[in-house]
């Protein structure tokens, strides 16, 4: 295109005669007489317009009802509104104090106004529940001490005041926790979400052995969803071998049946998988009858690992056999077979000659698979039980039942960065373009 | 593709071993969704096959889940809930998804791979995050626990399935056929109803199926946005197996595996038709 845009300039004909040269029309034009340089960059320019008006209204729905909540939710995990909204006074007088021993009496002042008023537009139970996240037994402190302020004169003192409603007042600790989370923004629930906290002198520490949790939670999310990705593609390799080299009437029969369980409810192969594996479901009656397994050692193989595993694996196995059954199906056979012709044994020939060829599918299925493991819910929090449960599942308790929303949206960011990470390195490998469905 | 005639031995031995591996995952992958189907017609209310219905006696089969199922009020508002989020999230998506492949499959759309990579990450970022940030967003402006918010949820998600079909439809799409028809003399609305529209239809149409599986079969997003009054069939199932699991459930499982039959069918037959319509052999 840029070469007949950029248009014909009279130095690029060197051989013309002189007369011809001088002749006037050296630019070339259109019927109407408009350069043809200036006519095709507008045509060029209102097909770029026509394409990108096109896209508009679908962008701009994606944007509004899709990009930005995730934004919402990735400015939520930083997000810390309470203390510096709640406890503004206190917040003020405590910026000075040097962290030695108790904050002056000012401070003291400060939060007494701060938890009277929030006692009386009932307001305080959300910084109260804000602090407990940072130090356990704030709640508390801070919902007694509303009772018990809530009708109070300013004292004189309001020190003694409130050491003596409750001594935790005179331990400094509560007092750090406020001074740090004074700012509006916060990195306490990237701590929290990655097991570490702050100690009492300010550092970012790990957290006691007995309270970690989510980074073992995420590996094992990483190392199930490996497990799962490689049983997929021990599982999708050979069918897609086969498929890919039988005669296409045969193999398109046999797709089906690749296909009809990427077409299925997830939630009814998730209730299929619990049916068979439960205690009391087919597998193990089956066991049984044979004389496999005697009555009483009916296998758990649901609401654990396995059947986490289980099932995943064979939601998950289509997404490996389409990918790798269309970069198999590009492969000649007259490759293998001159192979085999030179004299290279059938292991030997595959081994050099046809898996190579089958790595770009490897990777493509291999990073699809992985992607949507790491984010299952469904499936982990149905047949999970315990040891199967992944990640995704703490942000949904998070969301749902403790409501630390603060904590879900940093795990959630977490997993997020994952997830773009794997799906850059998708993009470079296949090129979204290039994705196909069904 | 039998076993060549000059294979050795083990070769041959190998050859049926291959076959016979392979019949057993293809069994993996189409037998659990099978065994819910006689399952479903047990007479007792277990979850595995009475010695009745071994025994092929007629007294171990009944319908009387499917009874259970189409006389329960919950269920049947559920099907009712479904179908308005899953058909209305369809035609925004398809409407506005068509039109964008339009534009993406233009050669003069700058930013095409950033763009193409922002329209399909919502099948890329895991539910329980697009979930979670829909119930804060949509919480905010008050379209949480509302058909509208539940709808455009599904939308956003059914959107990447219409853009990739679509697209790929477009992709082989012979652009001198709109020369051709403008060269005989029709107008450009004309060109785009007689002649791009006919062929990229069949496409179309199965990115519509596509967004109404994903948004007849989505959970997370419901669970989060959707209050009481818009509980969708995979929701009744979800609390179902969570709370009192009954039978129930696989007789509603069998007419979904049923849909899904009938879905993907369609989706042969019209990729074979777009096929054929482009001059390729179907495969």
């Amino acid at each position: 295109m840029s070469t007949i845009s950029s248009g014909p300039r009279p130095a690029d004909y060197p051989n013309r005669r002189p007369e011809e040269a001088v002749a006037e029309p050296t630019v070339m034009t259109t019927a109407d007489g408009t350069p043809l340089k200036v006519s095709l960059s507008r045509k060029l320019r209102r097909s770029k317009i026509k394409a990108m008006l096109l896209v508009a209204p679908l962008f701009v729905f994606l944007v509004v009802s899709f990009v930005m909540p995730i934004f919402d939710m990735l400015s939520r995990s930083v997000d810390n509104p309470e203390v510096p909204t709640e406890l503004s006074r206190t917040v003020a007088a405590i910026e000075g104090w040097d962290g030695e021993g108790l904050p002056p009496e000012t401070v003291f002042a400060a939060a007494f106004q701060d938890i009277k008023e929030g006692a009386q537009n009932r307001s305080i139970g959300r910084v109260a529940t804000r602090l407990n996240y940072e130090e356990s037994g704030a709640r508390s402190l801070i919902m007694k001490t509303a009772r018990n302020v809530r009708n109070a004169e300013m004292p004189a003192n309001a020190k003694a005041f409130l050491i003596d409603i409750d001594e935790d007042w005179g331990d400094p600790a509560i007092w750090h926790v406020i001074q740090r989370e004074s700012d509006p923004y916060t990195l306490s629930y990237y701590l929290a979400a990655l097991d570490m906290e702050y100690n009492a002198q300010g550092e970012i520490v790990e957290k006691p052995e007995y309270m970690q949790l989510y980074v073992d939670l995420f590996i094992r999310t990483l190392w199930m969803s490996l497990l799962i990705t490689f049983l997929t593609l021990l599982l999708g390799y050979p069918v897609a071998y086969l498929l890919a080299n039988l005669p296409m009437r045969i193999s398109n029969l046999l797709m089906i049946m690749v296909l009809l369980p990427f077409w299925t409810s997830l939630l009814v192969r998730t209730t299929t998988w619990i049916a068979i594996l439960q205690s009391q479901g087919v597998l193990n009656d089956m066991m049984v009858a044979v004389g496999l397994i005697s009555d009483d050692g009916r296998l758990q193989m649901i609401h654990n690992q396995t059947g986490t595993i289980i099932a995943m694996t064979h939601i998950l196995l289509p997404f490996m056999i389409l990918p790798l059954y269309s970069v198999m199906k590009t492969i000649p056979p007259s490759y293998l077979r001159a192979a085999r012709s030179m004299g290279a044994s059938q292991l030997y020939a595959f081994r050099r000659v046809y898996f190579p060829q089958t790595l770009a599918g490897i990777g493509a299925g291999g990073i699809l698979v992985f992607i949507l493991s790491i984010g299952y819910y469904i499936t982990p929090a149905l047949v999970g039980g315990q040891s199967g449960r992944f990640i995704t599942n703490f942000i949904a308790y998070h969301m749902q039942s403790s409501l630390n929303w603060g904590l879900a949206a940093a795990i959630a960011s977490i997993l997020l960065a994952a997830v773009v990470i794997l799906y850059l390195l998708y993009n470079r490998l296949v090129g979204v373009d290039n994705m196909k469905l069904g | 593709m039998a076993a060549p005639e000059n294979a050795t031995a083990p070769e041959k031995a190998w050859y049926y071993i291959f076959r016979v591996l392979c019949a057993l995952i293809f069994l993996f992958l189409i037998g659990p969704i099978l065994v819910i189907i006689p399952l479903s017609f047990n007479a007792e209310p277990y979850f595995t096959f009475t010695e009745a219905m071994l025994s092929f006696d007629p007294a171990g089969y009944s319908f009387r889940w499917y009874e259970d199922f189409f006389t329960s009020d919950e269920w049947l508002r559920s099907i009712r809930n479904s179908f308005i989020v899953a058909i209305f999230s369809t035609i925004l998506a398809t409407v506005l998804g068509t039109i964008a492949a339009l534009g993406l499959s233009s050669r003069f759309m700058p930013y095409r791979s950033l763009v193409m990579a922002i329209l399909i990450s919502p099948m890329i970022v895991p539910l329980i995050i697009s979930a979670a940030a829909m119930f804060f967003f949509y919480s905010k402006i008050e379209l949480a626990q509302t058909f509208v918010g539940v709808i455009l949820a599904h939308t956003a998600l059914g959107i990447p399935f219409v853009v990739i079909t679509v697209t790929a439809t477009l992709t082989g799409f012979d652009h001198t056929l709109t020369r051709a028809s403008a060269s005989l003399g029709a107008d450009p609305t004309r060109t785009f109803f007689r002649v791009i529209l006919p062929l990229v239809t069949p496409g179309v149409i199965s990115g519509a199926l596509f967004a109404f599986i994903t948004s007849f079969d989505e959970v997370v997003v419901v669970l989060f946005l959707a209050g009481p009054e818009q509980r969708t069939i995979p929701i009744q199932m979800w609390s179902g197996i969570r709370e009192q699991i009954s039978p129930t459930i696989l007789a509603v499982a069998t007419l979904l595996v049923l849909l899904s039959i009938t879905l993907l069918t369609l989706v042969e037959l019209l990729r074979r038709r777009s096929e054929r319509l482009r001059g390729m052999t179907p495969g």
